[in-house]
């Protein structure tokens, strides 16, 4: 079987794979760790989107993961009174949190790596602070470090998802969504602008990209997967809380990317699986998980700085590869 | 709230807070100068600081030891902190950035990494001190008798020995930039690393020999400010660096005399907005003077003079 066709029958066995796991799952808590594992990936592949794809070091990106629960606690819950369906709620909460996305990233457009990733820091803390202190008079909005609480289920058609498992099924089908979106954008001249300011954005420019918007762009759809993950978030927890969005979560977010390999989508996914399942697993070991951590990121960098399943490695089997593929069809009638 | 009364005593505090801002701002400022990278870790070795000589006071305390006098208990504390997060700062660089920069990584790499230093020490020192706070016994250094009065503004010797030492410290540094033969060498290797090692200079101990430097002055800031907020514990380094870093960045990373500015200005402001705005939004104002620093004035109130630090 050559190269594509085996990819495909991977990924089909991984899909058919991940609609039985609940299914065979012992008990709820670990159906439970599966479905955290479908939402975590989906906020490392938006976070893949921008620092992935694009290059751009975001150590903020929690905030949007916060803006988008917040949102759909303030959408979906009796705290103002409003209880939108889930249906609609979603894309308004899409909606907002790409503007949201554009909004930070349009004044740091200009900065280089690192300062870039200072500003998405400063902006994170700044949510943060912002969702544990505005609840003071004259108008409580977060709900303070109580958060909100008796946040409505999703429910379609009468519907009303409460299990573990029903979570599980509604976050495989937006992971799917998302996996399939990224794919797409990835080989599409989004992608390809993404990837080509990532290596070298003076020559991206030189080449007719317009790196201002590339770059809003991949600000807005990160920004728009983390507010699908933060809709998710909420209504499946019920409640929100800031301590939910510290920076840690960011670190945590970037982890799984780095870890699978920046810009690499199953390395993602394995990367989110492999840090949801790594505490639960070793949970006896709680206590030495942020130090394992810690050592880990150094680690990974000095051996490994492009991740498990590295884009690096596998351009240099992927040209050869795609040019097989490219004229077998181009061969077929 | 008489507002005119309460000014100039924040004012005090803001200038001290300033100080110990500049003084860890300038371990930012230095790596940065040489290897263009933040080195995340920074505010963790500041903490590291200040548990080093709070261990000290502790076994000087429990050595009962009779005349306990700040005049030769300080100096020793400040000694041991600097000279340990010093070798802490090297061995750091020598082990999680070293193999990243000698190898050429991508500007990602190195960043993660100290992200990841940042993360094992918070976490070593919560397994190896516990998460509860310490607490520094201040008290029986600096009796809170200890107080003066200068135009109405009741000021602790505390608080002036703190401001003391900080500019003692960067006086230290200034000398040892502009005066020694390992200073000309540091300002070479910001300028130009290659040519400096054409030039003969040892690249990687001039970098290393920064790394101390940068730590140790975070080191000695980690210690003052455990003997005046009293209170320490495993995550202090985090915002205390996020705000030396502001402070660094406020007045042109990479420029010394900016990085002290720089603490001031913070130090006022933060103070000022403790008096005037809502105590919990003081941080608020913190990040998004950085913000706004970095977005319409990314080289500082000074200018990044990364080339000349000659200018210091």
């Amino acid at each position: 079987m050559n190269g594509p066709g085996r990819r495909l029958a991977l990924g089909v066995g991984l899909i058919a794979l991940a609609l039985v796991a609940p299914l065979v799952s012992p008990n709820d808590y670990v159906t439970g760790i599966l479905t955290r594992i479908c939402l975590y990936a989906t906020l490392a592949l938006g976070l893949n989107i921008v620092v992935g794809f694009a290059g751009l070091l975001d150590l903020g990106y929690v905030a949007f993961f916060g803006i988008g629960s917040y949102l759909f606690a303030f959408l979906a819950s009796p705290h103002f009174g409003i209880h939108l369906p889930f249906v609609l709620a979603l894309p308004i909460i899409v909606g907002a949190t790409a503007i949201f996305g554009i909004l930070i990233g349009a004044p740091t457009l200009r900065l280089r790596g690192d300062y870039l990733a200072i500003v998405t820091l400063g902006f994170g803390e700044i949510t943060y602070l912002l969702l544990i202190n505005l609840d003071r008079p004259p108008l409580n909005i977060t709900g303070g470090p109580n958060g909100i609480i008796a946040i409505d289920a999703p429910s379609f058609a009468g519907f009303v998802f409460s299990r573990n498992i029903e979570y599980y099924y509604l976050f495989l089908v937006a992971l799917l969504l998302v996996l399939a979106a990224s794919a797409r954008l990835r080989d599409s001249r989004i992608g390809w602008a993404w990837q080509a300011i990532r290596e070298d954005e003076l020559a991206a420019r030189a080449m007719g990209i317009n790196t201002t918007v590339a770059k809003l762009q991949a600000f807005a759809i990160g920004a728009a997967f983390a507010g699908i993950g933060g809709a998710f978030l909420a209504s499946w927890q019920r409640s929100v809380f800031p301590d939910n969005f510290l920076f840690t979560e960011s670190v945590n977010i970037l982890a799984m990317v780095i870890l699978g390999g920046m810009g690499n989508l199953p390395g993602v996914v394995l990367g989110a699986a492999l840090l949801v399942a790594f505490p639960e697993i070793f949970r006896d070991f709680q206590v030495y998980r942020m130090l394992v951590f810690g050592l880990l990121l150094m680690v990974l960098m000095i051996f490994r700085p492009n991740g498990l399943l590295s884009v690096q490695a596998r351009r240099e089997e992927e040209p050869a590869a795609g040019v097989v593929a490219k004229e077998e069809v181009e061969a077929a009638p | 709230m008489d507002v005119l009364h309460i000014l100039p005593q924040q004012l005090v505090f803001g200038l001290a807070l300033g100080t110990v801002y500049g003084l860890i701002a300038l371990g930012y400022t230095m790596v940065y100068g040489i290897l263009f990278m933040i080195n995340f870790a920074h505010g963790d070795v500041f903490m590291i600081g200040s548990y080093l000589g709070w261990g000290v006071l502790m076994a000087v305390i429990n050595a009962k030891i009779s005349g306990l006098h700040p005049l030769w208990v300080v100096p020793l504390m400040l000694l041991i902190a600097m000279v340990g997060t010093g070798l802490l700062g090297a061995g750091i660089e020598r082990f999680a950035y070293r193999p990243l920069y000698a190898r050429g990584a991508t500007r990602l790499g190195p960043l993660i990494s100290a992200v990841g230093a940042s993360l094992f020490l918070q976490n070593a020192v919560m397994l190896g001190m516990g998460a509860r706070m310490k607490v520094y016994p201040t008290y029986l250094l600096f009796p809170r008798t200890w107080r003066i009065q200068v135009a109405g503004v009741n000021i602790s010797v505390l608080l002036l020995v703190m401001i003391g030492v900080a500019f003692l410290m960067m006086w230290g540094l200034h000398l040892v930039v502009q005066r020694t033969t390992l200073g000309r060498s540091m300002r070479a290797v910001a300028e130009d690393r290659e040519m400096a090692a054409i030039m003969g200079v040892n690249v990687r101990r001039v970098i290393a020999l920064t790394f101390f430097l940068g730590s140790a002055l975070g080191g000695g800031g980690g210690v003052l400010v455990g003997l005046y907020y009293t209170q320490i514990d495993f995550f202090m380094g985090y915002s205390a660096g996020l705000k030396a870093f502001t402070a660094a960045v406020l007045g042109g990373i990479g420029n010394i005399r900016g990085a002290m500015l720089g603490g001031l200005v913070l130090g006022i402001v933060e103070s000022l907005a403790v008096t005037f705005v809502n105590p919990a939004f003081k941080d608020v104002i913190a990040f998004l003077i950085l913000i706004f620093t970095l977005v319409f004035r990314p080289t500082g109130l000074l200018g990044e003079s990364l080339p000349d630090w000659e200018k210091v």
